[in-house]
């Protein structure tokens, strides 16, 4: 066999490797996305077609639509799921920054000890502190409150971990020279800082509000007003109360989990290097 | 001369303090806030839990000292055994599910080209939509007969399983359900650590003619040994505390039917909020913290602290 021939069937063989490897990627990703396909198409589809095996409905309409922003508070929901999220993140990352370059940067006594004790806060999940968190935010009076909704919310060591490793990447000169001008610890965090920061924190942004705007188990533990209730759990409640009109509740769903695909799709290299970098390295 | 120092000012020399000390006071007061926050809606909560299960606290908050007596009835309550069995074999299952999944779709897309960036993006879509979302949208494809899924099982054989319905299949559909939401996390984690094999020993190995499962085995598994190590940590906490699993099953089953999708967070959560019955949940929640403790605990033994750069 001529190094030509090799060549050639070694470049076929590759050929269809690739090609049986691209039809199992694709045959994957169909599957993972097919629920989300399925949600949307019964959104579309009249109550009484909401079983039919079809993807694409027969009649398409937007009726169930119409009903879930007009029938129940939906867009009530959707206001304060929105208000929570955004104020939780913006406060969140405001502190979390203060906190991160001080810990990466300012030398003062104990340091360490703060970041290790933060550290292991790391893999404490709200689940296992549900009850007694609970009954201290009782104790501040804030259940049925948007501070209730908001202030537990906002701290978690994820975030701070996160910053505190950017900054510690951060070349040291750019705040030497503001040192040099004189300028105090508050001016180089607020005008060195913060600017430089902008990439790590608009990452951190997307994943904070999305977080923020999917949580569900803590909203359902301190609200009970239905005027307060988020997204989240007004639809889980619609279902108690709409058992039979999966079309109603796939409407819903479509309009709760829209805002945030389109938000991925925008910000995906973001969003995924962030979690890529958030990683045991 | 403390009120001076709150705002960090600009000269030194004026405010009489030495660079060093303001460079202090700044470090405590940025750090202030979020300690201060995390120290009550965290470090307390952390330490009451251990607390609270020895008393009792009733509808108006008052607490009585009872001793052990929380933990006694945890003893010999049948429904807490079948929550904790419950929860142990969702976690069994789905952990090393995750782990397979999650780097088997990993090493799928691993090349960087615009057709992987596509499928990297559909895999993680999932995990965009909220959990009530997932559960809702699953439960109408499983729905008895008439369901997407439930119309593909019998075409293929299958007809008339209850997926939601039958006891023995609920929690491999609540696994199932998880898995399909988690796996593309995973997957972005895992292509983290590959992205931090060097090209170079996989270039030498190929010219010593090592095949690709030879590659697999001899670099990439042990190289990958810190992203394995925090994949398992993290999906073993998640899966026993119920991160995921409480939303999707409070949604999807109430923990039926017959109690096989009750795990423990979901026990303890009716527990204190459906009864009231504040203290027997937090005893209850005590002993998935020190399970969640022992089980870190563990994985560092074998890990050697998790470190791994010099094995």
């Amino acid at each position: 066999m001529t190094d030509v021939q090799t060549a050639y069937y070694a470049r076929s063989q590759v050929t269809i490797v690739r090609f049986v490897w691209m039809t199992v990627a694709v045959i994957l990703a169909a599957m993972t996305l097919f629920p989300l396909l399925w949600m949307v198409s019964i959104a579309f589809k009249t109550p009484a077609e909401s079983f039919s095996p079809n993807l694409i409905p027969a009649n398409p309409t937007i009726e169930n639509f119409i009903y879930v922003l007009t029938g129940v508070p939906f867009a009530r929901y959707m206001l304060n799921s929105f208000f929570v999220s955004a104020t939780v993140t913006i406060v969140a990352l405001f502190f979390h920054s203060m906190a991160g370059y001080a810990l990466a940067r300012l030398r003062f006594p104990g340091r360490e000890a703060i970041f290790l004790a933060i550290f292991s806060t790391l893999l404490v999940s709200l689940p296992v502190i549900i009850v007694p968190l609970f009954l201290v935010v009782k104790a501040f009076g804030m259940l049925n409150s948007y501070a209730g909704l908001i202030v537990p919310a906002i701290f978690n060591a994820f975030g701070i971990f996160l910053l505190r490793q950017y900054y510690l990447s951060l070349p040291r000169e750019l705040e030497e020279a503001a040192v040099i001008d004189g300028a105090g610890y508050w001016r180089i965090y607020w005008s060195v800082i913060l600017p430089l920061s902008r990439p790590i924190l608009s990452a951190l942004t997307i994943l904070f509000f999305l977080a923020n705007w999917n949580s569900f188990l803590w909203p359902l533990t301190i609200t009970t007003d239905p005027n307060l209730w988020v997204v989240q759990v007004g639809i889980a409640n619609f279902k108690s109360q709409y058992s039979a009109s999966w079309s109603y509740m796939m409407a819903a769903s479509t309009i709760v989990a829209l805002p945030m695909l389109i938000l991925f799709l925008i910000f995906q290299r973001q969003i995924m290097d962030s979690i890529k970098a958030s990683g045991l390295k | 001369m403390t009120d001076q120092v709150a705002d960090t000012g600009y000269s030194a020399e004026r405010r009489g303090l030495s660079t060093k000390h303001r460079e202090w006071v700044a470090g405590y007061l940025f750090v202030l806030p979020d300690a201060l926050g995390l120290f009550i809606f965290l470090g307390v909560p952390m330490v009451l839990s251990l607390i609270i299960g020895f008393f009792e606290v009733d509808g108006f908050g008052a607490y009585r000292f009872v001793g052990l007596a929380n933990y006694a009835r945890m003893m010999n309550d049948p429904l807490f055994w079948k929550s904790a069995r419950v929860t142990a074999l969702y976690a069994v299952m789905l952990v090393p599910l995750l782990y397979v999944c999650g780097l088997g779709l990993a090493l799928l897309v691993q090349k960087t080209t615009r057709f992987n960036a596509v499928m990297r993006s559909m895999f993680f879509a999932p995990h965009i939509v909220s959990l009530v979302v997932v559960a809702l949208v699953w439960q109408l494809m499983a729905v008895d007969k008439i369901g997407v899924l439930s119309r593909l099982l019998s075409a293929l054989g299958f007809g008339g399983v209850s997926l939601l319905g039958n006891p023995s299949f609920a929690l491999i559909a609540v696994v199932a359900v998880s898995l399909w939401f988690l796996m593309g996390y995973y997957m972005l984690i895992f292509l983290g650590g590959l992205q931090d094999i060097p090209a170079q020993y996989y270039e030498a190995a190929e010219i010593d003619g090592a095949g690709p499962v030879q590659r697999f085995w001899y670099i990439t598994l042990p190289l990958l040994k810190p992203t394995s190590f925090f994949v398992l940590m993290v999906s073993m906490v998640a899966a026993v505390a119920g991160a995921q699993a409480f939303d999707i099953i409070y949604v999807m089953t109430k923990g039926g039917p017959a109690n096989a999708t009750s795990v423990l967070i979901l026990y303890i959560y009716q527990q204190a909020f459906g009864f009231g019955a504040f203290g027997y949940a937090a005893a209850m929640a005590s002993i998935l913290v020190i399970t969640l403790m022992l089980l870190t605990a563990v994985l560092f033994f074998f890990t050697r602290g998790g470190r791994f750069d010099h094995d």
